[in-house]
C-alpha cells in the first residue's frame, strides 16, 4: 500500500496529521518540550490567554472522580503581553501550528486579543466561550445564542486568521449553537469543554473543590463527547475538532469517525506526557491495519 | 508522580516524596487513603510502578553553621527522614508529631542513624502530650538568646506549618517548609498545586514543593 496520508484540513488551517493538544492541559508547549517532540504535533494549543495576567482560583483547583478529572484552575494565565513576548517566539521554533486560546469578559477583549495574536504571529484563534469556572469569563458568549453570534462576527471582522469556536457542553442543544458558530463565521468548532459538576466529601460535608464546582473532564466525559460531535457533524459542514476524554488512538478514532476532522488531546496529558505521541502512533498503526491511506477519509466515516 | 496501575481509575498520577535511600533504591512512605494507596498496598515484591521524577526542588542541604531542627507532623515525616539521613552529622534535633501513638512513625530509623528526637502526640499516648507545634516553640523560646545557631525545616498539615511560619517570622528564625497539594500533572503544566507567595503564585511541583519559610502568604 502507498503513503500513509494524515495531513488534514481545516478550511484554511492545514495540519500535518490530525492530533493537537487540548487548551490548558498542555501549558504554554514549553513544559512539555521534553517529552514530546512539537515538531510532531498537528498544533499545539495553548492555555487561555486574557489581556491582563489572572490569577485563577484559590485551592483545591482539582480533584479526581471516577475516570475523571474536576478542575476549576480559573483561567489562572501569563497575560497577552508576556505570552507575545516569551511563549510566542519558543513555539515558532517548532514545526507546529500554533493556536491561542482566548477569553475575555467583552467583546472588544476579544478581539483585541485576536488582532495582537495574529501580528505576532500565531496560526489560529480559539475563541473560549465555555469555561465553566470563571463568573466573567467566556462562558456568558458559549451559553447566549445571541452573544456567541455577535462576539464571532466581531472578531471575524478585525482578524483573516482561521476563528475557532469551542464549544460548551452545558448547554440544551449543542447542536443549535454549532449552527449559530457556523453562521455566524467560525471556521470550525471545537468540542467539548468540560462538563460542569461537583464532588462533596461526605465526612467534611465539604465540596472538594474550593470554587464549589467544577469542570468534568477525562474518559469519564467521553461518551457524551462523541455523541455531541456526532450531532454537530450532522448540523454543519465547517470542521470540527473533536475532544473529552481521549486517552488513546482508539478513543481518538472514534471521535473521527463521529465526525471530527481532529482531536485534542487533553486530560491524558497529565497523567502520560506522551500521550499526544502515542495516540498518534496508535493511529498510523491503525491506518496501515486497516488499509486506510488518508485519515481524512475517515472523518463522519459512522456506520450506521 | 507515581502510578500504581494501568487502568483509568484512578486517573491521574500521585505526589509522592522520597523517604529513604536503600543503595540504588529508594522508599516511598505513605498512609493508606485513596484508591491508589488501597492498589499500592496490595503490590508485591517486583511488582512494577512507574514513576516520573524526580520533579520540583528539595530541602536545601548544603552543609551551614546552623544547627539544623526538624519538625514533621504526621505523614510530614516522610521528606524530612531523607533530609535527617543527609544532615545526620550536623547534630539536628527532629521534632515528632502525630495524633496518637500508632500515627508516630519512623522512631526506630530515626534512632538508627543517631538522631536526637523530641516526640509529641495529640492525645499523650506517646511522649509529650500536646501539638508538636507547642513542643518546638518551648524549645525555641528557651534559645532565643542564640536562634541564629539554629535553622528549621518543616513538613506536615497546613495549619502546623502556618503556625511555625508565623513563629519563625516572630523570631526570626530562617527556615524552609515542604507543601503538599493536588496535583494532576506534576511538571508545572495544570496549575492545580498553586500556592501564594511574596512573589506571586508558585507551582508546589515545580518552583517548589520546598519554600523558604516568610515566602508563603498563608489564607486568612
Amino acid at each position: 500500500m502507498g503513503k500513509i496520508n494524515l495531513s488534514v484540513n481545516l478550511g484554511k488551517l492545514k495540519l500535518k496529521n490530525p492530533v493537537i493538544t487540548a487548551s490548558g492541559t498542555f501549558g504554554y508547549g514549553d513544559e512539555y518540550s521534553e517529552f514530546v517532540d512539537l515538531n510532531n504535533l498537528g498544533a499545539v494549543v495553548t492555555k487561555g490567554i486574557s489581556i491582563k495576567p489572572m490569577k485563577g482560583n484559590p485551592t483545591p483547583r482539582i480533584c479526581e472522580t471516577p475516570c475523571g478529572l474536576l478542575n476549576s484552575i480559573g483561567l489562572q494565565n501569563i497575560g497577552l503581553e508576556t505570552f507575545i513576548r516569551e511563549k510566542i517566539p519558543y513555539l515558532k521554533r517548532f514545526d507546529t501550528k500554533i493556536i491561542a486560546n482566548i477569553l475575555g469578559s467583552s467583546v472588544e477583549e476579544y478581539t483585541e486579543l485576536a488582532e495582537k495574536l495574529e501580528e505576532a504571529g500565531v496560526d489560529a484563534v480559539e475563541l473560549n466561550v465555555s469555561c465553566p469556572n470563571v463568573k466573567r469569563g467566556g462562558i456568558i458568549f458559549g451559553t447566549n445564542k445571541k452573544a456567541l453570534e455577535e462576539l464571532i462576527g466581531q472578531v471575524k471582522k478585525k482578524t483573516s486568521l482561521p476563528i475557532i469556536t469551542k464549544l460548551s457542553p452545558n448547554v440544551a442543544n449543542i447542536k443549535e449553537f454549532a449552527e449559530i458558530a457556523e453562521g455566524a463565521g467560525s471556521d470550525i468548532i471545537s468540542l467539548i469543554n468540560t462538563i460542569t459538576g461537583m464532588s462533596i466529601d461526605v465526612r467534611t460535608r465539604r465540596p472538594r473543590l474550593a470554587n464549589i464546582t467544577g469542570g468534568l473532564s477525562g474518559p469519564a466525559v467521553k461518551p457524551v463527547a462523541v455523541r455531541m460531535v456526532w450531532e454537530c457533524h450532522k448540523a454543519v459542514l465547517i470542521p470540527i475538532i473533536g475532544m473529552g476524554g481521549i486517552i488513546s488512538a482508539e478513543d481518538a478514532l472514534e471521535f473521527i469517525l463521529a465526525g471530527a476532522s481532529a482531536v485534542a488531546v487533553g486530560t491524558a496529558n497529565f497523567v502520560n506526557p506522551k500521550a499526544t505521541q502515542d495516540i498518534l502512533d496508535g493511529i498510523r498503526s491503525f491506518m496501515i491495519e486497516e488499509g486506510i491511506s488518508n485519515i481524512s477519509g475517515i472523518t463522519g466515516g459512522l456506520r450506521c | 508522580m507515581l502510578s500504581a496501575n494501568y487502568g483509568t481509575d484512578p486517573l491521574l498520577r500521585r505526589p509522592f516524596s522520597f523517604h529513604r535511600r536503600l543503595g540504588k533504591d529508594f522508599q516511598i512512605l505513605y498512609r493508606v487513603l485513596g484508591k491508589l494507596t488501597h492498589i499500592l498496598k496490595d503490590k508485591k515484591t517486583r511488582d512494577i510502578v512507574e514513576i516520573m521524577g524526580p520533579l520540583g526542588n528539595g530541602f536545601p542541604a548544603a552543609k551551614t553553621k546552623e544547627k539544623p531542627i526538624l519538625v514533621a507532623g504526621g505523614l510530614g515525616v516522610a521528606p524530612l527522614f531523607a533530609l535527617a539521613e543527609t544532615v545526620a552529622g550536623e547534630n539536628p534535633i527532629f521534632f515528632l508529631g502525630a495524633k496518637n501513638k500508632e500515627e508516630v512513625l519512623c522512631i526506630d530509623e530515626l534512632k538508627s542513624i543517631g538522631i536526637n528526637t523530641i516526640i509529641s502526640t495529640d492525645n499523650g499516648t506517646l511522649g509529650q502530650k500536646g501539638l508538636i507545634t507547642h513542643i518546638v516553640k518551648k524549645f525555641l523560646t528557651r534559645n532565643a538568646s542564640h536562634i541564629t545557631d539554629y535553622r528549621l525545616y518543616a513538613c506536615g498539615p497546613k495549619p502546623m506549618l502556618k503556625n511555625l511560619s508565623r513563629l519563625t517570622k516572630k523570631i526570626r528564625l530562617k527556615g524552609y517548609i515542604a507543601l503538599e497539594e493536588n496535583m494532576a500533572c506534576g511538571m508545572g503544566a495544570c496549575l492545580s498545586c498553586v500556592v501564594n507567595t511574596r512573589k506571586g503564585l508558585k507551582r508546589v511541583c515545580k518552583e517548589g514543593p520546598v519554600f523558604p519559610m516568610g515566602e508563603i502568604i498563608w489564607e486568612r
